[in-house]
This record gives structure tokens, C-alpha cells and sequence, in this order.
């Protein structure tokens, strides 16, 4: 409550900012830049409401966002789905497959570690299955037949591809910031902070998990459904393998969990790393994600709330 | 096919001496858990780095992979020694949830680093006797094969007389079991942490130096036995090395009959719904005291 | 009719009968305390009580109504709330925060809730902490919230676990003072205590645990003369008491 006007003044540089861009960056290099790096800190939203809010720290978000981008894949080439039409359908398969394993794992009482190792055995076997179903495309994985066009989800004009994805990532975080300030939100914060706590005061704590898996399910499935029709393509490795899971943590981990713009920092921090490692050392495999890797161990040395921590005093 | 009794007992046996190798990742991974009480989720990274310095050793140096273990394996007791003391402990503070996004950390950076310097390649060595065939009846299996499945029991061995017939497995045990009542009578926890992180990363080094003549290295490599090694421990009991040992000889009779059943690209999976049921149904008291 | 009525409550660990058989009744507008020695199964029979764990045998009926075996949270739902013996804060939470939880339970909107909490933090003297993180607090003020929080559910029935245990004897008399204003406002309390002296003050009748059996049951005065409680419970006590 005390941050709602530094909040406001934020939101207000935010998103003149990110409206404004396109203006200034013609280049579809650096536009192709933002609009990715929107995407990881939609993503990183998505794992932020259920890791960041609610404690539940999963390892296998790439089990989301691989059922949205599948789902709606298969939908357009298999079945002669609309796109518009395919991404509603993927985006309820990905809370229902939230769902599923929320209420499986909370149901035995997984929590920390296990929790984090089930998401992630969750989705090595969806990984495996879809290498291996024809209708998933097996190996080849899923081609989205070029047919551009507002009606099939897909621009000619990148900066169209830019404005979708800066407007989703938008509602992502009015949904948690309207979660923030609501009792729901009350109710994961204090799960995470202690269930026992939390039981005796009258929370279902069952129920608030799977609700906030169910929601984040859904939303890193909104990532899966517009990573295939920017890119148009997806594969086992790309939709289930673990370079996503890890790209879905690493941005709120780095910007701060359980913050409102910590995923969107951290996306940003993580998109500048990227860029200078390139330049200090040449665009040679692994250096990124080296690099990552080097400043997630520092955040959590030095910096536990993430780099919102740096304007935040509250520890 | 299936119905020959032969053909079963090959598959049977061919999974068991792959499971071997499971046994002895699954090995070193146990005892960390079992003292640390904390999952190494780096410990197919490390495994990775050791197949690449047997990998070197062999090509640069002409060092056979069954010697260069004399070296492997002390150089990273001493690796995973540092590792524990002065990486893993002091960033984690101590917290479950934070030790797995320090070793995950950890495994990020051993995979990319791997990658930056020696590319995707994958890269296998010529030893002569790779080509060995012992004939045991029912099959024949590649000498290597062979050794690697004794070793993994004898490791198992030595293991438990370490733990039970030395002080240093008595402190190791001591700190395992009651903390505070180690420090109490004078065991230096932190050294003790470091020393289990330190053999469970030799132990790594000897597995990789027993795969490395029938097997490839990559970047990747690791995570491809991380959850393997995860299942084998979880299935085995928490901790335990007779659990893990033969936790990891009866995974790796499930993949040789699951790839026969189910194809190459389908067989994998029932690894992991074994790692999936296992965690689910064991009792909640297990998992959700500890990690609370 | 009683508020509280349990009857024949067993629990079993293992080898350890921790409760046998005790029967127990909360009558409304009194202050009831279970007290025993270290170990007699207190804590134990409070968790079956509030939902935490589930009786191997026996009956709990909250306000004529059957709750054996009732999830905690349902408990709490119909009016029942434990605070914890080891106090459970959400440590990452301001203490305006902490309240507001409990005060959800019966108030969706979180400003409102909010504004409740501090209502609450007045009531229990803890106004100057509403912002600071409960991690800061003192025992007593963690003590203290422990209550907060429970009170903000406007529960008609508060399981209190050693809310004095570890405070200095200013801060004992001053958690009786709220505990008694807490009666007075219409909610009915159990508690459990090893602070002799404030039981005898506080509380209108007193049941002894040991060894998991109820071996007294009266008033105050009642169960300091009472032989098998001595033997049992006060020359041990005495040697156990917590400053």
C-alpha cells in the first residue's frame, strides 16, 4: 500500500517508455531485442506468481509454455484452427495442465526441492512424448504455414509483433498487481511464508496453490502461444526441454521474486548481459548463458530480493 | 521376440551394466544428500567435466581413462571440496530452495562454460579394449561394460566400511544424524559438509573415467543423468547407499526393457514417470519435514 | 451446553501413547487451562483439537458440532483458531500484514482488512510495530502477534499454546490484562501454560495432563490442593519453570 504512488510514478515512465520505443528503435535488430526480451519478462511473470508470490519455486515451467505453443500449433496445422480461436484453446490447456500437476504434486505434499525436481520430470515426459507422437511432428517438431494477417495472429510489420507482446505482458501485470491487493494475494504470500500458519488462520492452502499454479499455467502458455507465431516454428526442445524452465526463472530471480516489476527488470538486466557479453566476446555459444549463470549466483549472494532490492529497503 | 527367455535375460544384463553407472552417479549423489541434506542439482555438470578431463587427458596426454582415474579422482575431491565450502555454502545461507538455485546456478555455468571452450561436439575416444566382447552366455558385453559394473559394487563396499569402519565415517555420520550435537563435541560441520561434498564428487570423477570408453561426452551430457541420479537416490532411499546402488542397477534394467518396448525416443520416459510416482507416493512426512 | 467438548481423544506415535482418553468441555464465558508437565501430550491434544491432527480414537464437538478430524482450516472456519507454541510468524510480513491475514477470513477487501489489523495492533498494544517486519519483533511482541492474528479471525473459541512461555514477569501481566479483555469481549479460551502463577489467576477451571491422561479437573484453588497434581505436575513444575 505505501508503494502504490511510487508504483503509479513507475508505471507511468514504464509504459511512456515502452509505447514510445518503436519510435526511436527502427532497427529490427534492437526491436527484435525488446520484443524478446517482453517475452522472457512475460514468462518470468508467469513464474514469479507462483515462485516470487506463492513460494512454489518450479524448475519445469517449460511444461506450460510448451502445452501453449503446442496446443496451438497443432490446432492451426492438424485441425484448421483460426489462431485466434487455437491460442484461447492453448492457453485453458496450459491451467488445465497447471492444474493437473498442482493438484497431484500439493495433493502428496511436494514442496522445495521435490516440487521443483516433479515440474521438471513433468516436463521431460511431455518433452519425450511429443518427440515422439506424429501428431506433435515427433523430431521434425511443428512448422505454422506463413499466412499474414491481424485474423491469423500474424504481422508482416514487426512492430506489430512488438505492441502484442508489450499489451500482454501489460495484462499479465495488472492481473498480479490486481492479485497483489487482494486477499488471494494475502493468502499465497503468507503460504509461502508459513503453511502451518497459514492453515490455522483458516486458508486453504491446497486450494490457493492450485489456483496460483492453474493462473501461471495459463499465463506462460500465453509466452508459448506467441513464441509459435513469432517464430513460427517449435520443437520438443524448444516447447518442453529445460533451457525454458530456466529462462523462466532466471528473469524474477535476477529482478527481484515476488515483486510486481521484477520480472521485466530482471528480463531487461539479462537482455544488456546478453548484448555485452556478445560484444566483449564474440557471439560464440554458451558465453550468455555463462553469464547468467554467473550473475544469478551473485544476486543470490549479495542481492537475496533481486535487483528490486536495490530500491527497495525493505529486506 | 519377447517370449524368448534368452533375448530377456541379455536385455536384463545389458541394463544392469548401463544401471552400473547410474549406481555410481547415483552413489556420490546420495552421500551428499544424506550428510548435506541437500540436492546437488550440478551433479551431472560435474559428471560432465570429469568425462571432458578424461576425455583430454586420453587425447593430449595418451592417459587411459583406468589411470587417469588415480588423478581424476582425487583432483575433484579437492574440486568439489572448494566447491561446497566456499561457493555452495556461503551463497545458499543454509536454505533448501536455495541450495538447488545455487547448484542449478552451478550446472548452468559448468554446461556453458563446456560450451564456450569446447563446442556442442561430440566426442568419444578409441580404446582397443571397447572392442572386447566377453561372452557370458545369454549375450556378450563390451569389456568396459564389465569392469564398470564390478567397480560400481566395489565402490558400494568401500563406501560402507568408510562410513563404518573409520572416523572419518563416524564424524561423517555423527554430522549426518545431529547437527548441533557434532559441533558440540568439537567436528567441524563445515569440513565434515565439504569433505561428503568432496568424496561424492570423486566418486562422480571415477563414474565418468569408467564411462568415458563406451560412451560420448558433451556440454549436455549431464543433465541427462541428473534426473537419472535423482530417481536413483529418491528410489532408493534418501541417502542410503545400498538403496542407491541397487536403485541404479534396477533403473537401468527398466530403460534397457523400456526401450525395447516402447523404441528408442519413447523408452526414456519411464525413467521419469518412475521419478514422478516415486515422489509422489511416498509418505509426505519424508519429503515435506525436510525441505520445509 | 459447552463450546467445546471432547471425549476419549487418543493419539498414538509409534510406541508413544502421547494422549489417552482425555476428555475434556469448554464451558462459554470462562477461561479453561490445560496444564501438565513437560511432555504430558498437550501440544498434542491442541493439534487434534484444531484440525492439525487427526484423532486415532474418540470425539470433538465445537458448538454442538462434530469436528473430529476436520481439516485445520475448517476449524478455524467455524470459529476455532490455535495460536503456536513455537510461534509461526510470516516472518517475511510486516505485522499490520501479518494481522490482516487472520482478518480475512471474514473480510475480502484487503484495505479493509488492513484497517483492521491495526484496529487489532491497538487493542494489543503493538501500534509503534504495525510496519516493521515480524522477523524484527521480540519474543513477547512475537508472542503477541501470534494472538493478533488469531483475534483478527473473531474466532468464539481461542486455543492459546504458552503465550507467556519465555516473557519477563511485566510482560506476563500484561498479556493476562489482554487474554482477560479478550474474555470479557465474549470470546471463550483454553489455553495452555506452564506459568503457575498466572493460570491460577486467569483461568476459572483447570484440567491436568500427564502422561497423556487427564488425572484432575476443577478450580484453581481446587487442583493447588490436589495431592496427584503435587506428585505429578507442581514439585516437577516447580524444578521446570520457565522465567
Amino acid at each position: 500500500m505505501r508503494l502504490r504512488s511510487g508504483q503509479a510514478g513507475a508505471l507511468f515512465v514504464l509504459a511512456a517508455f515502452f509505447l514510445l520505443l518503436p519510435q526511436f528503435v527502427t532497427s529490427s535488430y534492437w526491436l527484435g531485442l525488446w520484443t524478446l526480451t517482453l517475452f522472457y519478462a512475460l514468462l518470468g511473470q508467469s513464474w514469479n506468481l507462483l515462485g516470487g508470490y506463492g513460494g512454489q519455486v518450479s524448475f519445469g515451467h517449460a511444461v506450460f509454455f510448451g502445452t501453449g505453443a503446442y496446443v496451438s500449433a497443432v490446432l492451426q496445422v492438424k485441425f484448421g484452427f483460426n489462431a485466434w480461436a487455437g491460442a484461447a484453446v492453448a492457453v485453458a490447456a496450459g491451467g488445465l495442465v497447471g492444474a493437473f500437476l498442482g493438484a497431484v504434486s500439493f495433493r502428496y505434499g511436494l514442496r522445495g526441492s521435490y516440487f521443483a525436481l516433479v515440474t521438471l520430470a513433468f516436463a521431460e515426459v511431455f518433452r519425450v512424448l511429443v518427440n515422439s507422437w506424429e501428431l506433435t511432428g515427433s523430431g521434425f517438431g511443428m512448422l505454422i504455414p506463413l499466412r499474414p494477417g491481424a485474423a491469423h495472429l500474424q504481422f508482416t510489420d514487426r512492430t506489430w509483433f512488438y505492441y502484442l507482446i508489450l499489451a500482454l505482458l501489460a495484462a499479465a501485470c495488472a492481473l498480479v498487481w490486481w492479485i497483489e491487493r487482494s486477499r488471494f494475494g494475502a493468502y499465497l504470500v503468507a503460504v509461502r511464508e508459513n503453511e502451518d500458519a497459514a492453515q490455522a488462520l483458516g486458508i486453504d492452502c491446497f486450494r490457493v496453490k492450485v489456483v496460483a499454479i492453474t493462473l501461471s499455467g495459463a499465463l506462460a502458455s500465453v509466452a508459448g502461444v506467441f513464441y509459435v507465431q513469432y517464430f513460427l516454428f517449435v520443437d520438443s526442445h524448444i516447447g518442453y526441454g529445460p533451457a525454458m524452465s530456466v529462462n523462466a526463472l532466471l528473469a524474477p530471480l535476477i529482478g527481484g521474486a515476488g515483486t510486481l516489476f521484477g520480472p521485466l527488470i530482471g528480463a531487461v538486466a539479462l537482455g544488456a548481459l546478453s548484448e555485452l557479453t556478445t560484444l566483449a566476446l564474440g557471439k560464440t555459444p554458451g558465453v550468455n548463458l555463462l553469464a547468467f549463470g554467473v550473475l544469478l549466483l551473485v544476486i543470490l549472494r549479495f542481492l537475496p530480493n533481486g535487483l528490486m532490492g536495490l530500491f527497495r529497503g525493505r529486506a | 521376440m519377447l517370449a524368448d527367455p534368452v533375448f530377456l535375460l541379455a536385455v536384463a544384463f545389458n541394463g544392469l551394466t548401463v544401471g552400473a553407472i547410474y549406481a555410481l552417479v547415483a552413489l556420490g549423489l546420495a552421500l551428499i544428500y544424506g550428510v548435506l541434506h541437500i540436492i546437488n542439482f550440478a551433479h551431472g555438470s560435474l559428471l560432465m567435466l570429469a568425462l571432458y578431463a578424461a576425455f583430454f587427458l586420453f587425447t593430449l596426454g595418451g592417459v587411459d581413462p583406468y589411470v587417469a582415474v588415480l588423478a581424476l579422482a582425487p583432483g575433484f575431491f579437492v574440486f568439489g571440496y572448494l566447491l561446497q565450502r566456499f561457493v555452495i555454502a556461503p551463497i545458499s545461507f543454509g536454505r533448501d530452495t536455495n541450495v538447488l538455485l545455487v547448484t542449478l546456478g552451478l550446472s548452468i555455468i559448468f554446461d556453458n562454460l563446456a560450451l564456450y571452450l569446447w563446442t556442442s561436439t561430440t566426442r568419444t575416444i578409441n580404446v582397443p579394449y571397447a572392442q572386447t566382447y566377453v561372452d557370458i552366455g545369454v549375450t556378450a558385453v563390451a569389456l568396459p561394460r564389465l569392469v564398470a559394473l564390478g567397480a560400481a559394487l566395489l565402490v558400494g563396499v568401500a563406501f560402507w566400511l568408510l562410513m563404518t569402519r573409520t572416523d572419518l565415517g563416524k564424524a561423517i555420520r555423527a554430522v549426518a544424524r545431529e547437527r548441533q550435537g557434532a559441533r558440540i563435541v568439537g567436528i567441524s560441520v563445515e569440513h565434515i559438509f565439504a569433505v561428503s561434498f568432496g568424496l561424492g564428487t570423486a566418486v562422480v570423477a571415477l563414474a565418468a573415467c569408467l564411462l568415458l570408453p563406451t560412451f560420448y561426452v558433451t556440454p549436455t551430457v549431464g543433465y541427462a543423468f541428473v534426473l537419472i541420479a535423482f530417481t536413483t537416490v529418491v528410489l532408493g532411499g534418501m541417502g542410503s547407499f545400498i538403496g542407491a546402488l541397487l536403485g541404479g542397477l534396477l533403473l537401468g534394467v527398466v530403460e534397457a526393457f523400456s526401450g525395447v518396448l516402447l523404441g528408442e525416443s519413447l523408452g526414456q520416459i519411464g525413467i521419469f514417470l518412475i521419478f514422478i510416482l516415486v515422489l509422489l507416493f511416498r509418505p509426505t512426512g519424508f519429503f515435506g519435514q525436510r525441505v520445509a | 451446553m459447552a463450546v467445546l467438548e471432547a471425549e476419549g481423544v487418543s493419539k498414538r506415535f509409534g510406541g508413544l501413547q502421547a494422549v489417552a482418553e482425555a476428555s475434556l468441555r469448554v464451558e462459554p464465558g470462562r477461561i479453561t487451562a490445560l496444564i501438565g508437565p513437560n511432555g504430558a501430550g498437550k501440544t498434542t491434544l491442541f493439534a487434534m483439537i484444531s484440525g492439525f491432527l487427526r484423532p486415532d480414537s474418540g470425539s470433538i464437538r465445537f458448538d454442538g458440532r462434530e469436528i473430529t478430524g476436520l481439516a485445520a482450516h475448517r476449524v478455524c472456519r467455524l470459529g476455532l483458531v490455535r495460536t503456536f507454541q513455537i510461534v509461526q510468524p510470516f516472518a517475511g510480513l510486516t505485522v499490520r500484514e501479518n494481522i490482516a491475514v487472520g482478518g480475512h477470513l471474514k473480510e475480502p477487501d484487503r484495505g479493509r482488512a488492513l484497517a483492521a489489523a491495526a484496529a487489532i495492533a491497538r487493542q494489543l498494544g503493538m501500534e509503534a510495530m504495525l510496519d516493521a517486519p515480524a522477523q524484527s519483533l521480540t519474543v513477547a511482541g512475537r508472542k503477541r502477534l501470534e494472538l493478533a492474528r488469531a483475534l483478527a479471525t473473531q474466532p468464539r473459541l481461542l486455543l492459546l499454546d504458552e503465550v507467556m512461555a519465555g516473557l519477563i514477569p511485566t510482560e506476563v501481566s500484561e498479556i493476562v490484562a489482554v487474554i482477560r479483555a479478550i474474555r470479557d469481549a465474549g470470546v471463550d479460551i483454553l489455553l495452555i501454560e506452564h506459568v503457575m502463577q498466572a493460570v491460577m489467576s486467569l483461568s476459572d477451571d483447570v484440567y491436568v495432563l500427564n502422561n497423556g491422561r487427564i488425572i484432575a479437573h476443577g478450580a484453581p484453588g481446587e487442583i493447588a490442593a490436589n495431592g496427584d497434581v503435587i506428585e505429578a505436575y507442581l514439585g516437577q513444575g516447580a524444578a521446570h519453570a520457565r522465567g
